[in-house]
């Protein structure tokens, strides 16, 4: 009855001094706010990464071709293809960390035509072993098999989004699409893996058999006909990456036939090595953003010990008279207490509300992923409630200790 | 049995390192049904005996009883039930909450008292009818007079039903006329049976007390029965 009795009294004194209210909890509601959205942006970033990380598959070390230098100037990577289907084969034959390689052969924008429709895409050639090692899934119907790598089957597995270009909703599943005029049965579609992060449509692909690809849909690289674009190749879980690295390398450089003077004549690049420099990168964006939103918390958390000392110091007065009635100890700190906690509270909903509507507002405008972090919103709630809780109380505390006559003295 | 009795009371300020003496012994009693004007220049220390007999300061020295109990060996909580139920004290500067209306200024010492809120509401629109401000209820302090204000505050010192009614300068900050007034107000509950004591510089108010106490460094000089009191208009 008697909590009933101070809570009302206390809404009452937030709702009588709006301005003196609006500014303690000011300091809550930065406070909180900004933890609530640097958090959601930066719990946004790590899960960008992580969805990457899954997308290209665990384990991947790549093999392109290398860059063709003429005068010193280099034509760039596969310039000089130099990577053969032999190598692919060799590397896993001669490595034993290696579990899978997959060769591919590449062709970006070429067309792709279904009846009125057409879409220009990147074909790859390559093995059934590519889709297991990149993580991809098949959404509808299968994906090609060794038996139509063998055979140069005419069969086209699409991207989501080649998919939809081309056949809307609708199943692409058994109908025949024509591939630099070839004609080629749609056989399957792969589930949608989204954008990379480098923003690059993932789903943006058509994949067929890499025999096909050579003769009949790409064609042979005219410097060198046994030439494919890359290979990807797939590490032993729990093996060392660096290790098989370093192996891969050496079987690449001996087949060809490089001397130890020479520069590699192709790229390795790990993409596990990759993504861990990006999830490092994501993790130090992750604890500056902590760190920020941890800054403007305390500052929050000085504005609202500042304005709590001030707006109870200037009530010392108050309390004097209060005491002078026949106010108990008591009844002033219980008074204090609730109009503390009820600012502290109103702030702090409202310092999540905003945060919320803020990460949303980020999500939306700035086109960036974020994930709320319930748990860390209600850490900072529960930091500026105690700070402003706290300084509420305690020069209320001091005041209740005075005689009622210094009390009322007080300017 | 006096209702007030106090001996050889005595209260010393410590203003940095100096100890300055406000009251030197003092030693007096005060009947029920009394109206006492207590009178001195300032620093004579009169003000801090009243804040020592309204129980918002305490002695340095000395004792205290009011109604036959040692009010000095009370502890906090029976000391504000003293302040609470057996006092009213009427300030100079009237010293009304700003934001709460005229009834929530009279209510005040019943939400200590634990009252309900309906028999607040009710007691402190009697208590406000009582000073003639029935019409004025729901007006802050900044809406009313400095008079106005000032009968407020003696409604909030007399809603609980105090022994005794102690004013410091309660006219101080008020015009004449104004100031006839509360002092007729006084005398009128002086006559119901209410024990007053008013502190003032002022010979004016002092002549509608009974008994008149001058004060002078700290101690009572002269403790006279008034031959010519001023009858209230």
């Amino acid at each position: 009855m008697k909590l009933v009795n101070s809570t009302l009294a206390a809404l009452r004194a937030v709702r009588v001094n709006k301005l003196r209210s609006a500014l303690t909890m000011l300091g809550i509601v930065l406070g909180v706010s900004s933890v609530t959205v640097m958090m959601a942006v930066g719990g946004g970033a790590s899960q960008r990464i992580q969805i990457e990380v899954r997308n290209l598959g665990a384990n991947t070390i790549v093999l392109n071709s290398g860059a063709l230098k003429s005068r010193g100037v280099s034509k760039g990577q596969g310039s000089r293809p130099s990577v053969t289907l032999a190598d692919a084969q060799a590397i896993e034959n001669e490595v034993p960390a290696v579990v899978a390689a997959s060769p591919q052969h590449n062709f970006a924008g070429m067309q792709l035509i279904y009846g009125n429709a057409n879409w220009s895409t990147l074909v790859t050639g390559t093995t059934p072993e590519y889709l297991t090692i990149r993580n991809w899934a098949v959404s509808r119907g299968r994906a090609f098999d060794r038996e139509d790598v063998v055979q140069g089957s005419k069969v086209v597995v699409l991207g989501r989004t080649v998919a939809e270009k081309l056949f809307g909703n609708q199943s692409p599943v058994g109908q025949e699409i024509r591939i630099n005029r070839i004609p080629m049965t749609v056989i399957g579609e792969l589930a949608a893996k989204g954008q990379s992060l480098a923003g690059l449509d993932t789903d943006d692909t058509a994949v067929i058999p890499i025999s096909t690809a050579f003769n009949r849909v790409i064609g042979r690289n005219p410097a060198n006909p046994r030439a494919i674009s890359g290979v990807i190749l797939k590490v032993r879980d729990g093996a060392n990456m660096a290790a098989a690295f370093t192996e891969i390398r050496q079987v690449v450089r001996q087949r060809h036939g490089l001397l130890p003077a020479q520069e590699d004549d192709f790229h390795l690049i790990n993409l596990t090595e990759v993504m861990r420099a990006k999830e490092d990168s994501a993790r130090a964006l992750g604890i500056l953003l902590a760190a920020i939103a941890s800054v403007s918390l305390l500052v929050g958390g000085i504005g609202i010990m500042n304005i709590m000392l001030v707006s109870v110091t200037e009530r010392i007065r108050e309390i004097g008279l209060r005491l002078a009635v026949g106010a108990r100890r008591s009844d002033i700190l219980g008074q204090f207490l609730v109009e503390a906690t009820i600012l502290s509270l109103i702030g702090g909903i409202a310092g999540v509300a905003l945060g919320v509507a803020g990460a949303v507002a980020v999500e939306r405008y700035a086109n960036l992923g974020v994930v709320l972090n319930g748990q860390l919103s209600l850490v900072a709630m529960a930091f500026a409630a105690a700070v402003g809780i706290f300084f509420g109380f305690y020069p209320a505390w001091k005041a209740s200790l005075l005689q009622p006559v210094e009390a009322l003295r007080s300017d | 049995m006096p209702l007030v009795v106090v001996s050889d009371l005595t209260k010393t300020y410590l203003l940095g390192q100096t100890a300055v003496p406000a009251l030197r012994g003092v030693t007096l009693a005060i009947d029920r049904g009394e109206f006492v004007a207590v009178m001195g220049s300032s620093g004579s220390g009169k003000s801090t005996l009243m804040n020592l007999l309204g129980c918002l300061d305490a002695p340095s020295s000395g004792s205290y009883h009011l109604a036959g109990q040692d009010v000095l060996r009370l502890s906090s909580n029976k000391l504000a039930a003293v302040r609470n139920t057996s006092i009213g004290f009427v300030f100079q500067q009237f010293n009304l909450l700003a934001r709460a209306t005229a009834l929530e200024n009279v209510e005040l010492p019943m939400v200590y008292a634990g009252l309900g809120r309906r028999e607040r509401r009710r007691r402190a629109r009697n208590a406000l009818a009582q000073v003639g401000l029935s019409d004025r209820g729901h007006h802050r302090p900044s809406q009313l007079s400095g008079g106005q204000q000032q009968r407020v505050a003696i409604a909030r010192a007399l809603v609980n039903q105090p022994l005794l009614l102690l004013a410091d300068e309660p006219t101080g900050a008020l015009d004449s006329v104004t100031s006839e007034e509360i002092m007729a107000f006084l005398v009128r509950l002086n006559e119901g049976g209410l024990t007053v004591i008013v502190v003032t510089h002022d010979a004016e108010v002092a002549r509608y007390a009974r008994r008149v106490i001058h004060f002078k460094d700290g101690r009572v000089v002269s403790d006279d029965l008034n031959q010519h009191i001023r009858a209230a208009a």
